[in-house]
């Protein structure tokens, strides 16, 4: 169905190609998965399919491309529209109408079908996606996963033979990633449809693969093959297969129910040993105040005006608060408390006012009721260069914090905001985010470096309360991982932490308690692993392996094995 | 106004609203079952052009042409029907169609019926009380416009602020009324909003810069500023008299109602279903100047994003220097997003064409451009001293001329069109209303010139001429005859609740 022959591409200005030497064929039917690290051309090799590439980016393409016969040199996108679906990363950048119905409709408009077939392909795709009582609403309301949903459904409408999807869980809750999955998975079983799909979560996705293409490196040639055989190799890979690869399994198990029935003898071996109960390594939390701070050595030096400490331990204390977005009411009587060096994941579904929360603890938002103090002050009534200092948020999108345009520039600015002596942000920057120089533009780097840069400037204020919106959005296991070591060090530190994520794998890694919340009200509040544990949605892939044992994460299970064996060696 | 009452009466009612638009949708789909059957594993493109070659071609315009011309009369005879139902068997009452374009005269001949007996009187309500909007029965973009443009239309005949205010409260009360909750309903405000700022800047003006107005009812004397000889004429300063503030306060006034008449239809309409009706020809043009124009509003989240960022960042957000640190990102954001939205848009299939007959595309060619040469030649002679003899047929000959142009350019565009907005009856309600509003006051503009434009010299309360008023009041007649807008997501009792906190 989609042929690539020998397909390199080379953005104009570029020193190297982006693809090389790409040889690959996806037979019909089959659901395709394109994995690697961030910054290998995934997205290049998908926008190859729909055409987009060269035909709307420009610079190079050799080789040949083919979609069913199609030669993309000789069809331009808009000629393989009723053959290749694409969504891209952001469903908001795709969407031409402004009404759910509408954009449904689009692609069908533009390939002159019937009024007729349009009308029951919209109610068929309403009805597939869940969308029915959103037909009306226009698009600029909708939340993110039902963003997604809708882009989705736009592409689906004009029955593709190809589909091309480049991240389409990372913006969702579990829930809502597992029925895009399911209709995906339909869409093959049912129809036909070949998939083609890039996705950092393979957690979500890798057990409905019928096909993996790992491209290892930028330049490097793509490797093919079954699931299990690729995960054996990939350098990403997700917690149920870094489980399988831990104890030994093979072929490795792709899905918890496979890993389920090997992980007996896992379960047997572990019997006796009782999980630690908190995901983070247990730190007492300590009070920043109290602490002289060793480990932060030149940055210590650097700050002029420590947070003050409240005179109760709590970093922030919200109580009874409810807030009104427009007509609606987004939060409802929440009542929370976070102590210093506490990290606390905020997660449930799309829109339930995860965001909202966040927004509220740095006062962009106006309580309606009730109370919110953060570090003994009023959010929403303290001058933002006096609040930096108590609490610092990195929005869903971190390039928006980022205006200079160099890395230098955007640090000299951050020191100069938050009072803090020259350097101190440039510090942090090492620290977080080695190997950037001074020059780079800030929109070149990568999702994970821009992260960690905006994370750096936040923490130059060095706000005892940190609060995070969506971070692992668009990283690889690479940079996530580098993520919860900084945010581990952060919390050492006294740093108190709050995330707002769909991802429960980062949650189960980082979190020492987990705040579920629903419609605007906090519906569950407790220890990261009686919370996760006890929910099918929110439990981690190796929670549900390990069930009921409340085990959270492969390296916990490493460690205890490791000590296990270590108790055994001498005995 | 009974009729109004009447159907306000209905509104209260609101639940039953949809149930008695389930036959709509349910009629729809028995109408389009079959031939989905029929095409469900074949090739739906082909579907009703069995000859594949030249399949893009036409296919579209037989299967868009017979549907878009009948589904009007169907959905009309579908209300009609139901309408016969509920007035008790009286049998089809051609009249009343037929008179629905007047507006309130249609009414007015149906209150006797309601008024026949209690029971009765309720199960007549039902079908005239407005439903539940949804998409099948969403009003036309257009006859909103219609409403707007004749309420502008009125107000431009007036300068009595009284005549002026009740418009302005007639588009306040219907807006009100009716908008929904989209983004592009909030721009009311903003016009509201432009318009008092055209008053002030109006009466800045004349108070600085001096009127021609002569007035005796002394203000205040403004330092004159000494302007030498060859300014004459301009005077900057000096004296400032209530009748020229009276007199530029009216002329404001009368800006300032267009402009929010064009703010009641920007909040009332969807731009974008506008295009709905724009001929295939110039659809695509239509989409680009769409997505073009949602620029502005995507600008603007941008720039509240970035001063949130800015907020997050310990920065203040106002002043110039916030406003010159946003700008380029929100630019660049505003570009990105472009060059995205029309990669999207290829890859939809934006701009497929079909393959025409070159002889088709001269026609074509030919018929626009010499239809456009038509319009202006015409419009020239029409404005000439005596040109109106061939002024007017030229004029029509380029007209016909350029819509044949624009039909068979029509015939290159392969796209169809998902469920264009109905002409039906309420379209036609509202678009009257408006359309009479118009004329009532061009009428009342020609009978009674003073009432309307009540004098400044000497200065005397302006009264409210009653003929022209309850002609404007025939505006309100959408806010009871549009379909009502579904409220998604509203709690406003503790809206309330929590204001008075």
């Amino acid at each position: 169905m989609i042929r690539f022959e020998q397909v390199s591409v080379t953005y104009a200005d570029a020193p190297a190609p982006a693809l090389r030497g790409v040889d690959l064929t996806v037979p019909e039917g089959e659901l395709v998965l394109l994995v690697g690290p961030s910054g290998v051309g995934k997205s290049t090799l998908l926008g190859a399919v729909s055409g987009l590439v060269p035909h709307f980016t420009g610079g190079r393409l050799r080789g040949r491309v083919t979609v069913d016969g199609r030669d993309t040199r000789t069809h331009k996108p808009r000629e393989l529209a009723d053959l290749v679906g694409t969504v891209g990363q952001d469903p908001l950048a795709h969407f031409v109408t402004d009404t759910v119905e509408d954009e449904l409709a689009y692609g069908m408009e533009s390939l002159g079908l019937s009024p007729d077939v349009m009308r029951r392909r919209v109610e068929e795709t309403l009805d597939l996606l869940g969308l029915a009582e959103l037909r009306d609403r226009p698009i600029a309301t909708l939340s993110g996963g039902q963003r997604q949903r809708v882009a989705i459904g736009s592409v689906l409408t004009p029955h593709p033979k190809v589909l091309v999807l480049d991240e389409p869980t990372s913006a969702l809750d579990p829930a809502a990633a597992e029925e895009v999955l399911a209709v995906l998975q339909r869409l093959v079983h049912d129809l036909g449809t070949t998939v083609l799909m890039a996705e950092h979560r393979l957690e979500r996705v890798v057990h409905y693969a019928d096909q993996v293409v790992l491209l290892p490196g930028p330049g490097e040639a793509p490797v093919v093959g079954r699931p299990e055989d690729i995960m054996a190799v990939s350098p990403v890979f997700p917690p149920v297969v870094a489980l399988g690869r831990l104890a030994g399994w093979d072929p490795l198990p792709l899905s918890v129910r496979d890993a389920r029935r090997r992980a007996g003898d896992l379960r047997a071996r572990l019997a006796t040993t009782v999980p630690p109960l908190a995901a983070t390594p247990a730190l007492p939390p300590a009070p920043p105040v109290d602490r002289p701070a060793a480990p932060r050595t030149a940055l210590t030096r650097l700050l002029r005006r420590r947070p003050q400490p409240t005179p109760a331990t709590d970093v922030t204390a919200v109580t009874h608060l409810s807030v009104l977005r427009g007509r609606i009411e987004a939060l409802r009587g929440i009542d929370l408390t976070v102590t210093p060096g506490e990290t606390v994941a905020l997660m449930g579904r799309n829109g339930a006012g995860k965001s909202t929360l966040l927004a509220t603890l740095v006062g962009m938002v106006e309580p309606s009721s009730g109370s919110v103090t953060v570090g003994g002050r009023t959010p929403h009534r303290t001058h933002p260069r006096e609040l930096i200092r108590q609490v610092g948020l990195v929005p869903q999108e971190p390039r928006d914090l980022l205006y200079a345009d160099t890395v230098a520039a955007e640090c000299a600015a951050a020191d100069d905001d938050a009072g803090a002596p020259p350097g101190s942000c440039r510090a942090l920057v090492d620290e977080l985010l080695p190997h950037v120089s001074d020059r780079t533009h800030p929109r070149d780097l990568s999702e994970g470096q821009r992260l960690a840069l905006a994370l750096a400037i936040v923490l130059t204020g060095r706000p005892p309360l940190l609060l995070l919106d969506e971070p692992t959005r668009g990283l690889d296991y690479a940079a996530k991982a580098r993520l919860v070591e900084i945010l581990r060090a952060l919390a050492a530190e006294g740093h108190a932490t709050v995330l707002a994520t769909h991802d429960v794998e980062l949650a189960a890694e980082l979190a020492r308690r987990v705040v579920i919340l629903a419609d605007g009200e906090i519906v569950e509040d407790g220890p990261t692993h009686q919370v996760v544990v006890s929910s099918p949605a929110f439990a981690p892939q190796v929670a549900k392996i390990m069930a009921p044992r409340e085990w959270l994460t492969v390296s916990q299970i490493r460690d205890a094995l490791a000590a296990g064996a270590a108790a055994e060696d001498p005995a | 106004m009974a009729p109004a009452d009447a159907s306000r009466d209905g509104d209260d009612r609101a639940t039953p609203g949809p149930g008695t638009e389930t036959p709509g949708p349910d009629t729809n789909d028995a109408r389009f079952e079959p031939p989905a059957d029929a095409s469900r594993h074949g090739d739906d493109r082909a579907n009703g052009a069995p000859a594949g070659p030249n399949r893009g071609t036409r296919t579209p315009s037989p299967d868009i042409g017979p549907r878009t011309s009948e589904a009007p009369v169907d959905a009309e005879r579908d209300r009609g029907d139901r309408a016969n139902r509920a007035t008790t068997g009286t049998g089809r009452n051609p009249g009343r169609r037929a008179n629905a374009g007047n507006g309130q005269a249609s009414w007015d001949r149906d209150t006797p019926a309601r008024g026949v007996g209690a029971g009765r009187a309720a199960r007549v309500r039902l079908p005239l009380r407005a439903p539940q909007a949804t998409r099948s029965n969403a009003l036309h973009a257009g006859a909103w416009w219609v409403w707007a443009l004749g309420l502008g239309v009125a107000a431009s005949r007036t300068s009595n602020p009284l005549v002026l205010g009740l418009l302005v409260g007639v588009a306040g009360y219907v807006v009100a009324a009716r908008r929904t909750d989209a983004p592009w309903a909030r721009s009311y405000g903003a016009f509201v909003k432009l318009g008092l700022a055209v008053i002030l800047v109006r009466l800045v003006f004349s108070a600085f810069l001096g009127s021609p107005i002569p007035g005796s009812h002394l203000i205040v004397t403004l330092p004159e500023l000494p302007l030498p000889g060859w300014a004459k004429g301009i005077r900057i300063g000096g004296r400032v008299t209530a009748e020229q503030l009276v007199f530029a306060m009216y002329d404001g006034a009368k800006l300032a109602t267009l402009l929010i008449c064009v703010g009641a239809a920007n909040a009332l309409a969807n731009p974008a279903r506008l295009l709905k009706s724009l001929p295939g020809a110039l659809y695509e043009a239509g989409v680009a100047v769409v997505v073009a124009m949602t620029f502005a509003p995507n600008m603007v989240a941008d720039v509240l994003r970035l001063r949130t960022a800015r907020r997050l960042r310990g920065r203040s957000t106002g002043g110039v220097k916030a406003v010159l640190q946003i700008g380029l990102p929100v630019l660049e954001g505003a570009l990105e997003r472009s060059v995205a939205v029309a990669a999207s848009m290829d890859a939809r299939g934006y701009g497929r064409t079909a393959a025409v007959p070159p002889a088709v595309r001269h026609t074509t060619t030919v018929l626009t451009i010499g239809g456009l040469l038509g319009v202006c030649a015409g419009t020239y002679g029409l404005l000439a001293a005596e040109g109106a003899a061939n002024g007017l047929p030229l004029l029509g000959i380029g007209v016909l001329a350029a819509v044949a142009g624009l039909r068979l350019g029509g015939r290159r565009s392969v796209r169809t069109r998902y469920r264009p907005d109905l002409w039906g009856v309420r379209a036609w309600l509202v678009a009257g209303s408006g359309a009479a509003v118009a004329l009532l006051m061009i009428r009342a503009s020609v009978y009674d010139p003073e009432s309307l434009h009540p004098g400044v010299v000497p200065l005397v309360a302006p009264g409210l001429p009653l003929w022209p008023a309850a002609g404007i009041l025939l505006g309100l007649l959408p806010a009871f005859v549009a379909p009502r807008p579904a409220l998604t997501n509203t709690r406003p009792a503790p809206t309330n609740k929590e204001k008075t906190r």
